[in-house]
């Protein structure tokens, strides 16, 4: 331009009339408006329309890509981890760029595991799309085997993944979690909020395949899960999974739960359950395994509702420990049935009622109470509330308003039917009666104490320990549950299975437990459900007494629970030495007698 | 004069800070990268440590000790009269 300027300056020379310094000035001019012009443009793109190509610049490299973050882990009481996360790798594709390159997707397809034909149906179902995933949750070493053939349109992402070392022991209570890492049922699923994650986000500039080019911005820094503290103990939780299903083997019943609660907090120290499912690799199949029945299924009480009447009756004061009941003839009418004991038990007093575990004394007993005082006595007792552990699903069981009842009702309710709970319920019941009537919410979390309120004078709920220990001594109905140096206060339950609108001929079988009756410190429930009858019979005595017996031996050794019973124990121990005495005795002097 | 060597200032002040704006710059691109890479580095040691506890867990786990202790290694639980209780 400026050539061209100089070369028209020449050959104007001659014309006069065209003053230099009006041409430099139109000249200016021109120029002046030209850089206006880019002035004017410039104040478009930056000022006016800058947001829409920012964003289209932006779209185009700028990529904000979100940081994985792991779940939480849970651990038991003492920190042993009971789920943890670990990364793992999951390889997607870029369908678009993998289609380029037909030559390579047998050797993706054969290093996948995949047929090659199936591969490529998925590649181009989804030509249109940028992402798709390969395969999911790869041990890592494998992903990186992967990546190191350099198909290009290949890539991996870090997820990560839950694994459960107890396996099949504890997956009722901790659940388990999605492929995408959220928790689905149980503790994964209540806590979910809690060990999750916040996945961070940086912004990446990224080239037109894919690779991250530099990393411009961290937008926010990924929050890990934290961590959970449950109120499990390991060791006692797989000693109570373990003789579940012994016992569910030896009697072949179908279904079993149990649980171990801390008397003095509430805290659940074992909950197992069977039917039960391998968590680390959940299928739909088993859905009926998944539950946990301890929390979520109800049955009836059975007798093992017997001690809460008698305390209702001993707190309202119409009977002492001592009061006689005569349950003669082991029958009497209840509406159109009759309410039977196992035998004819002659006159009991109401310690014998429970002993002997007689529904005849325990319908007399009731008979003594109004329906509002029975009602609300065993209302307060957390029967037909539900006792808010905090586990999703959780049951309220049943308990009908006294206005709802008819006439039977309420000596059917005194021996426990006709009202249902879940076995966490009874556990929790047993566990105040042991606590001097103190009703302490359950939690599944270590040092989340509930305060609990006090449902029963600390002298009655000792008086009713004191009849629940005749149980486990000789002559109770469950002598197979006491421990040697222990003094145990238990009942044992048997109800039929209630089924279209009457009982069927099935049996649950329950035992509920406190251990030692001096400073009690667990409560244990039993429930053995559809016991053969033909192996070990369907008493909770004989079902379901010897898991508790077993599961509280180990518990109270691992938990260095001071014996509280020492005379038996020092008795059997001195009984034992008298009878090896005499049998080191004859050894030597067969093994003379022996030598000639 | 005194603004010609304003001017002169100036500029090398324009100049210098120039320089500094990139060097700046740079350094911030280094201690990023540097970041990133100390960052890996702690979460692959995470990473690590919560594969170590997996295993140790699995190791640990309760049936597998059981079985170990009574089959290889011929132990038994002690029956109740075999404990000797001593009284203080």
């Amino acid at each position: 331009m400026i050539g061209r300027a100089t070369a028209a300056r020449g050959k104007l020379r001659n014309r006069a009339q065209f003053s230099p310094r009006r041409r430099v000035a139109v000249v200016c001019a021109c120029l002046a408006l030209c850089s206006l012009a880019l002035v004017g443009r410039a104040v478009d793109l930056q000022l006016i329309d800058n947001d829409f190509y920012r964003q289209q610049g932006d779209a185009r490299f700028l990529r904000e890509i979100p940081i994985p973050t792991s779940r939480g882990m849970i651990t038991d009481r003492n920190g042993e981890p009971l789920a943890v996360s670990t990364p793992v790798e999951s390889i997607w594709g870029n369908p678009q760029e993998l289609l380029k390159v037909p030559d390579r997707l047998p050797q993706l397809a054969q290093a996948l595991g995949v047929p090659a034909d199936l591969l490529v149906r998925k590649l181009t179902q989804r030509s249109d799309k940028e992402f798709v995933y390969l395969k999911r949750r790869m041990n890592p070493d494998e992903a990186r085997a992967i990546l190191a053939l350099e198909i290009p349109g290949v890539f991996s992402q870090r997820e990560f993944r839950r694994f459960y070392p107890q396996g099949d022991a504890l997956a009722h209570v901790l659940g388990f979690t999605n492929i995408d890492d959220r928790g689905q049922e149980g503790l994964e699923l209540a806590f979910d909020d809690w060990l999750r994650g916040t996945p961070g986000a940086k912004k990446v500039i990224r080239d037109r395949r894919g690779r991250i080019v530099e990393n411009v911005d961290l937008v926010r820094p990924a929050q890990p899960g934290k961590d959970l503290t449950l109120s499990i103990d390991r060791r006692i939780q797989y000693l109570t999974y373990r003789e579940l299903k012994r016992a569910l083997l030896e009697t072949g019943a179908s279904s079993a739960s149990a649980v171990v609660l801390d008397v003095d907090t509430g805290e659940v120290l074992a909950m197992a359950n069977l039917p039960s499912f391998n968590p680390n690799a959940v299928d739909g199949s088993a859905r009926d395994a998944h539950r946990n029945r301890a929390v979520t299924d109800v049955i009836e009480p059975g007798s093992t509702m017997k001690p809460v009447t008698v305390a209702a009756a001993l707190a309202a004061g119409v009977v002492t420990p001592g009061t006689l009941i005569d349950t003669n003839p082991g029958w009497m009418p209840n509406g159109r049935y009759r309410t039977t004991d196992t035998s004819n038990h002659g006159v009991l007093t109401v310690t014998g009622v429970i002993t002997k575990s007689s529904n005849v004394g325990a319908a007399k007993i009731a008979q003594r109470l109004s329906d509002e005082q029975f009602y609300e006595f065993i209302r307060r007792f957390g029967y037909g509330v539900a006792p808010h552990s905090g586990f999703p699903g959780e049951s309220s069981g049943v308990l009908m308003t006294p206005s709802r009842w008819s006439g039977t009702t309420k000596q059917t309710m005194s021996y426990g039917y006709g009202l249902s709970a879940t076995p966490l319920q009874i556990a929790e019941v047993y566990a105040a009666l042991a606590n001097g009537g103190r009703l302490i919410a359950p939690t599944f979390v270590k040092g989340q104490r509930n305060e609990g309120r006090q449902v029963l004078d600390p002298q009655i709920a000792h008086e009713v320990m004191k009849m629940m220990q005749t149980v486990t001594e000789p002559g109770g109905t469950a002598t197979t549950a006491a421990i040697l140096g222990y003094h145990v206060a238990g009942k044992t339950g048997t109800a039929r299975v209630a089924s279209n609108g009457g009982y069927a001929r099935r049996y649950v079988s329950v035992f509920a437990g406190v251990v030692p009756v001096d400073n009690p410190r667990f409560s244990m429930v039993v429930v053995i459900n559809e016991p053969d009858p033909s192996r070990r019979g369907y008493y909770g005595g004989s079902v379901s007494g010897p898991v508790f017996h077993d599961v509280m031996q180990g518990a109270l050794r691992l938990m260095d629970v001071p014996p509280d019973d020492i005379q038996t124990w020092l008795a059997a121990q001195a009984k034992k030495q008298g009878t090896a005495k005499p049998a080191a005795a004859t050894t030597p002097a067969s093994a003379a007698g022996g030598q000639p | 004069m005194t603004l010609r060597i304003l001017l002169a200032l100036l500029l090398a002040a324009n100049v210098a800070t120039a320089i500094a704006v990139v060097f700046a710059r740079h350094e911030h691109r280094q201690l990023f990268i540097r970041l990133s890479q100390l960052e890996k580095a702690r979460d692959n040691l995470n990473i690590e440590f919560g594969r170590l506890q997996l295993e140790q867990a699995t190791w640990a786990e309760s049936n597998r000790i059981d079985q170990v202790a009574r089959t290889r290694l011929g132990m038994k639980f002690p029956e109740t009269s075999d404990i000797v209780v001593v009284r203080p």
